[in-house]
């Protein structure tokens, strides 16, 4: 199975009807058989996270660099899968001393652990366009389950989008440094878009 | 027994003192070592801690300040010359303004830094940042000169415990004695 977000919710045919009523420009490509299909994760993607502080305010960042395939399967959504692997070497805050701390043993130890990976156990449809993925999180070589919200967010001939949200635990994975003073919940807010393969 | 009289420090004087004292002492130790851990995990909580034993240091100090303006002072021991009393009172002075200053140039530096890292009190309290320019310069200034500031209110110290001890030792009267125990006035030994 694969990860990343959210990406089935949107395939059930309620969800395409609406899409088809709603947006002109793929009204004429879709029907529900031809989402499905597998689809490589694109770099215009967007890996989005925030971890709150006490008091206010918090970190917020994204990685640049993360790859993943996802394989849509409208007849029975919960055969599809995502695999999704990020490289939290390219974490970007907009503080150095911050994105140095992030990549240092003591949170994602980068040098020994250079990615991080997600794998679908299991995806459900919880509406017309929204899905839950679960699935196992893998960082700094411990694996535990984690769970992401999807929700369909465009759609065309050969391209989906889904905005996927999830929160992680991070003192599952032998990261929690810095709390209670930061969140011990790191939340993720993505776009992943994926193109056909 | 709890407040001065003029020729004794009371309980309340002496326990100021002593865990002011040794806070602050650890302080500076604590401060020399955390800057020079290069595990990132042990160094972020002894930062931590250092800053709660900060804000500790100066909230008693302040409290202090006011027991101290409310209480006697006691005497000094008719034997000290002029000079030792200027030095020892000078050296009060200079460690009473440090119990202050330092800390609250300690609380400039977490203010200053871009990282804005939350003080979180020994996980109970959350202190406010001061309203001061944050930047790496601003933070480089403060943290220079909190350590100097630090490392020079050590000089004293140690001076200042230097004369304790001579006066113990070498002039055998009650200096020391007396902020050890409110009645080291009366049944310890006599000087002159």
């Amino acid at each position: 199975m694969k990860t990343t977000d959210m990406l089935f919710s949107t395939l059930i045919p309620a969800g395409l009807a609406a899409l088809l009523a709603f947006s002109p420009m793929t009204a004429r490509a879709d029907t529900l058989s031809d989402v499905s299909g597998r689809y490589n994760i694109q770099p215009s993607s967007r890996v989005g996270f925030t971890v709150t502080q006490v008091g206010g305010g918090g970190i917020a960042g994204n990685f640049k660099k993360f790859s993943g395939v996802f394989s849509l399967n409208s007849s029975d959504i919960s055969r599809s899968t995502i695999s999704f692997t990020l490289y939290p070497e390219s974490v970007s805050t907009g503080q150095a001393r911050v994105e140095s701390f992030l990549r240092s043993d003591a949170v994602f130890d980068s040098a020994n652990f250079p990615t991080i990976t997600f794998k679908s156990t299991q995806i459900k449809q919880t509406s017309a366009d929204t899905a839950e993925v679960a699935g196992i999180l893998t960082a700094r070589g411990k694996s535990s389950p984690a769970n992401f919200q999807a929700n369909l967010a465009d759609h065309g001939k050969n391209s989906i989008t889904f905005r996927v949200q999830g929160k992680v635990m991070r003192s599952r994975y032998g990261m929690d440094v810095g709390t209670p003073i930061y969140s011990n919940v790191v939340q993720f807010d993505m776009m992943i878009r994926g193109q056909r393969s | 027994m709890l407040r001065n009289s003029r020729d004794s420090f009371g309980l309340v004087s002496i326990l100021f003192h002593w865990v002011i004292g040794l806070i602050f002492l650890g302080q500076i130790a604590l401060g020399y070592l955390m800057v020079r851990v290069s595990d990132f995990t042990l160094q972020f909580s002894l930062y931590q801690w250092h800053k709660s034993f900060g804000f500790l240091v100066l909230g008693l100090s302040a409290l202090r300040l006011l027991w101290k303006l409310a209480n006697p002072r006691p005497r000094d021991p008719e034997h000290m010359n002029s000079l030792e009393r200027v030095a020892a009172h000078a050296a009060h002075v200079i460690l009473y303004l440090s119990l202050f200053i330092v800390p609250l140039t300690g609380w400039a530096v977490a203010s200053s830094s871009p990282l804005q890292i939350p003080t979180f009190m020994f996980n109970l309290v959350v202190i406010p940042q001061l309203p001061i320019t944050i930047s790496d310069a601003a933070e480089a200034f403060w943290a220079a000169s909190h350590a100097w500031l630090a490392y020079l209110s050590a000089v004293v110290a140690a001076g200042h415990i230097l004369a304790a001890l001579h006066h113990h030792f070498w002039k055998r009267d009650t200096i020391l004695m007396r902020m050890l125990s409110p009645s080291a006035a009366k049944t310890g030994r006599n000087v002159n």
